[in-house]
């Protein structure tokens, strides 16, 4: 937050990038994209003109933009009392219907919440009957959550949200210890699939019984934020779930009729309207 | 009496705080006047992990009830606003809130120059920023934003200060225009208040 950018130059950069790579940032919460920017200038070094051109000129560039561009930071069980609800409330409800189903992590980052909802269905003991589609924009970052490998010095926090989780293990049950990393059993996520898919682009692809989208919508404006429920709605069963980030909020929302509040702490959604 | 010479123009006032601010910040609230004109948006270092109590503990005393915003949430006139934990906060163009979960600044989320940077940008030389006690340089950088867009800056005495690292971060980085007791940034509250009414 040294320098500051121009609103003019943000936005050459995000027409630039829609038209040459199909990505549309216009709709993004100004202040962090805004923050977001100057940092890949500063980490690159690069003045606005000098980023313009490589984004021009180097096709390949884009990928390692976005994975900056993005926020990759999350924890496994970030809020434990969320886990708890959805261990002890919304997926015995959603079994009450489904005895198999369906779960989409939206905007997956790095596989944090992936990882930490296949430890939950496995010590339900129901970790063969749900598939997930967990979903990212940044290739790069999707590669990482594919590989499960965290560096180690995460893990303390990890494994402190695991015990106020209440879990039945110890995290280090999960992983070993690689050369300074923390590598997850590959086994949890065998019923995953990983896949590059942009909200603000991409179509409805599936159905889920449970979607789950914590602190990524953050990052968007209202109206994109509006555009991105309908979608989510669209892609879950009558009677299925959204769960958003506990400081988000569908009270300003056009959709937000066609849900009810399962549980305003940790902002479980029910759509109860098609 | 107009002592510091202040008008009705102001849009907003942020505060930070670190290690050392909790029983200013909640002498301030409990004797805000009452129907406080501007809306009060503050940043205080907190545990990251500790979701609740925080805002229940400064509500017990003040004037009026704290509350942590939602993302997007517009902000009002008269309402106090509390930094929820392991976000940042940020106020927009259009005078909402947004939430970040960014890289920590300075060891810190929330960080205090997010806040009190894009307060500045928003509301310019419309914008009080007040600087209390803390242990870190967080904060330092976001009151010569405020400065450099022609706000008013007000740091707490740090003599008075547990730890005075943070005001005097502020000090060295910017100008800073009222060093004061607690007391008297209630004094100075109490005045604003007046250009209103």
């Amino acid at each position: 937050m040294v320098q500051d950018i121009d609103i003019a130059d943000l936005k050459r950069i995000t027409e630039l990038i829609q038209k040459k790579h199909g990505y549309d940032f216009r709709n993004y919460a100004m202040s962090s994209f805004k923050r977001r920017m100057l940092r890949i200038l500063e980490l690159k070094s690069m003045s606005v003109e000098a980023l313009i051109k490589k984004l021009t000129e180097q096709p390949t560039f884009i990928d390692e933009f976005l994975d900056e561009l993005t926020v990759n930071v999350t924890e496994m069980f970030r809020d434990p009392s969320f886990w708890r609800i959805l261990r002890d409330e919304i997926i015995p409800g959603i079994q009450l219907n489904h005895k198999e189903f369906k779960i989409w992590h939206a905007g997956c980052s790095s596989g944090e919440e992936v990882f930490s909802m296949a430890i939950l269905l496995k010590e339900m003991g129901i970790l063969d009957q749900v598939t997930t589609i967990a979903t990212d924009l940044d290739v790069n970052i999707l590669e990482k959550a594919k590989s499960g490998s965290y560096p180690i010095k995460n893990m303390e926090l990890n494994e402190k949200n695991y015990i106020r989780y209440e879990g039945k293990k110890s995290l280090k049950d999960y992983y070993k210890e690689e050369n300074g990393r923390a590598v997850f059993d590959k086994d949890l996520v065998k019923n995953v699939s990983f896949r590059k898919h942009d909200l603000v682009t991409g179509e409805i692809f599936n159905k889920f019984d449970l979607i789950l989208c914590r602190n990524v919508m953050i990052y968007f404006n209202q109206s994109l934020q509006n555009d991105v429920l309908k979608k989510f709605h669209e892609s879950l069963f009558k009677y299925g779930y959204l769960a958003i980030g506990s400081k988000e909020s569908l009270i300003w929302c056009d959709i937000a009729s066609k849900f009810i509040v399962v549980n305003n702490e940790e902002k479980v959604y029910k759509k109860i309207k098609d | 009496m107009n002592k510091y010479n202040l008008n009705n123009s102001y849009k907003a006032v942020v505060i930070g705080g670190s290690a050392g601010s909790f029983q200013g910040i909640v002498k301030i609230l409990s004797q805000l006047p009452k129907n406080f004109p501007l809306p009060i948006i503050m940043c205080l270092h907190r545990l990251k992990h500790v979701r609740n109590g925080f805002v229940e503990a400064l509500s017990i005393k003040s004037v009026v009830q704290v509350s942590e915003p939602y993302d997007k949430e517009p902000i009002k006139k008269g309402a106090v606003y509390l930094a929820p934990s392991n976000y940042h906060l940020s106020v927009e163009l259009g005078n909402y809130f947004a939430l970040s979960t960014e890289e920590m600044i300075n060891n810190s989320r929330p960080a205090i120059d997010i806040t009190l940077g894009t307060a500045a940008y928003v509301y310019r030389d419309k914008l009080i920023g007040i600087l209390l006690s803390g242990a870190n340089r967080d904060g330092g950088l976001g009151m010569k934003y405020i400065k450099d867009k022609g706000g008013l800056t007000l740091v707490q005495e740090p003599a008075e200060c547990m730890i005075d690292t943070m005001p005097k971060a502020a000090m060295a980085l910017t100008q800073i225009d009222h060093v004061m007791k607690v007391d008297e940034i209630v004094d100075f509250l109490k005045e604003l208040d007046r250009q209103y009414k």
